[in-house]
């Protein structure tokens, strides 16, 4: 154990190559299924944190239930779409990149939504009169609300960060831990940790709690900055 | 249809022809009553504001003049009575004032970037920034974040926000209340030259001292009430309501 922990140290300080390529792929998918649910959440948390329209109590509760789907099922209903008998099987993308990216998305979006509601509706309470006296467009209110909540979606969109790039069922199921095409953090842990390469995987733990770590840091940081710049009166 | 229910918001310009008046005044208040938490916070206003000048609005905490400058402005509606803008409903009406509240709400962002913010969602001309800091004395603090500024700079930033929509009718909720006697007087000119331009003004304050000299007329609100309504000359000489007789002097009304 000791004797594996130092090969996996050495490992992350001489910048393995095969380390260096499962995190980089990782950071990529987890980065982009990121920007994805946020390009999705932000605006349809907004628009249910702003909006009064038939049918918002059911996406609320959709939103809030979503927010704990179980990876590998998420995994699974992207597989049967992604498969070669599945609806999207013509487009080849199962155990690739972009399968993964997709799982993900669908993952974390209901999360970045139900967190920017909460966020948004929070603010717009604040705001409501004042939006009012200056008879603003819907657009213009949920435009300023996602501005001037910009810090808070932040950390929302680092808690989304976060679950992905932890996330293991999802990325097995439909990336299939391929070397060098579709291995990332978590799939080689549980691969190597079952084949006996304690070291790589001890690596690859060191790497994704250093970033645990270091999206909680930011999403510290957020917080204070926001408080500062006023957040709270 | 019972005339609880026909408030100012729903029912149609008394006129046809009126649909947008070319002016606001007169406004005209009649029973409106507003019950909130189950208190009557406003138990039948009865209020005609004629065109023009600067009407003070005062009363004791708690009397119901916030509350009344919101229906005013169409911020919330009344459970009965009517409001009306010159035959528009006050709902219809708010884009053409503007309302400083009592604590007034700025963006997280600039002090420049708030002022550019309602230019622009107004359509106004955004190269005013700059005059209307000037104007009220903050053009050195163009970059500070808003929510920075003293409480006695963001009254100061609420109000060039509301000159910035070009308002018909100003309505202000104590917007001198935590100023410096030298801010209160820029503040106070600010006020009597736009009234003077042709803004209608709508003032509220505790400062008898300033009331006096801004005031034309003056409303006295006493739980929910207008109890009294004269020109200052003979308000201040001859309160016409005990209530306002303690207030002036000084004792506590409740
Ligand atoms: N949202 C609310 N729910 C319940 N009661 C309210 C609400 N808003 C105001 N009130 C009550 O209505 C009454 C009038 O409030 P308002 O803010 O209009 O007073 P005011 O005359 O502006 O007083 P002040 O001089 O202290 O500003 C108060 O008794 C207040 O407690
Ligand atoms: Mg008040």
């Amino acid at each position: 154990m000791g004797e594996a922990l130092a090969l996996a140290i050495s490992l992350v300080a001489s910048g393995d190559a095969d380390l260096a390529e499962i995190v980089a792929l990782s950071l990529r998918v987890s980065l982009s299924a990121t920007l994805l649910a946020a390009a999705i959440g932000l605006p349809l948390g907004a628009l249910v944190a702003v909006g009064r329209f038939p049918g918002r109590g059911a996406v609320l509760v959709a939103m809030n239930a979503l927010m704990g789907l179980p990876p590998v099922v998420v995994g699974l209903v992207v597989y049967l779409h992604l498969s070669r008998a599945g609806p999207l099987g013509f487009l080849g993308l199962l155990y690739t990149p972009w399968a993964m990216i997709l799982a993900q998305t669908i993952l974390i979006a209901p999360i970045v939504a139900a967190l920017a509601r909460q966020v948004i509706e929070d603010l717009h309470a604040e705001y409501r009169d004042q939006f009012r006296s200056l008879c603003l467009s819907r657009g213009q209110v949920i435009g300023a609300l996602l501005w001037d909540a910009r810090l808070s979606l932040m950390t929302v969109g680092l808690a989304g960060f976060g679950r992905a790039v932890a996330e293991v069922g999802a990325v097995m199921i439909v990336g299939g831990n391929i070397d060098h095409l579709t291995r990332v953090m978590t799939t080689a842990i549980a691969l190597e940790t079952s084949r006996g390469d304690l070291p790589l995987a001890l690596a690859l733990g060191i790497v994704l709690l250093v970033i645990a770590l270091g999206v909680n840091a930011a999403v510290q940081t957020l917080h204070t900055r926001a408080a500062r710049s006023g957040a709270h009166v | 249809m019972s005339d609880v229910a026909t408030s100012a918001f729903t029912r149609r310009p008394r006129a046809e022809a009126q649909e947008a008046p070319a002016t606001l005044l007169p406004f005209r208040a009649e029973g409106v009553a507003l019950t909130l938490g189950g208190a009557r916070v406003l138990d039948g206003v009865d209020l005609t504001l004629a065109p023009g000048g600067c009407t003070v609005l005062m009363g004791p905490n708690g009397a119901g003049k916030s509350l009344l400058l919101k229906l005013m402005h169409g911020l919330t509606a009344p459970d009965a009575g009517t409001l009306s803008w010159n035959g528009l409903g006050a709902q219809a009406a708010t884009a053409r004032q503007a309302l400083v509240f009592q604590r007034p709400v700025l963006l997280r962002r600039s002090v420049k970037a708030n002022l550019d913010f309602v230019l622009k969602a107004r359509g106004g001309d955004r190269g005013r920034v700059a005059e209307l800091l000037e104007h009220v004395g903050l053009a050195d603090r163009a970059r500070t974040p808003a929510r920075r500024l003293s409480g006695g700079e963001q009254q100061r930033l609420a109000l060039a926000r509301a000159l910035a929509t070009d308002p018909e009718v100003l309505l202000l909720d104590e917007p001198t209340a935590s100023l410096d006697p030298g801010a209160t007087q820029a503040i106070e000119r600010i006020v009597a030259r736009a009234a003077a331009a042709g803004t209608r003004v709508i003032f509220v304050t505790h400062d008898v001292g300033q009331a006096r000299r801004l005031a034309e007329d003056v409303v006295f609100l006493h739980r929910g009430r207008v109890v009294d309504h004269a020109p200052a000359a003979r308000f201040f000489d001859a309160p016409g309501d005990p209530a306002a007789r303690a207030y002036l002097d000084g004792r506590l009304v409740v």
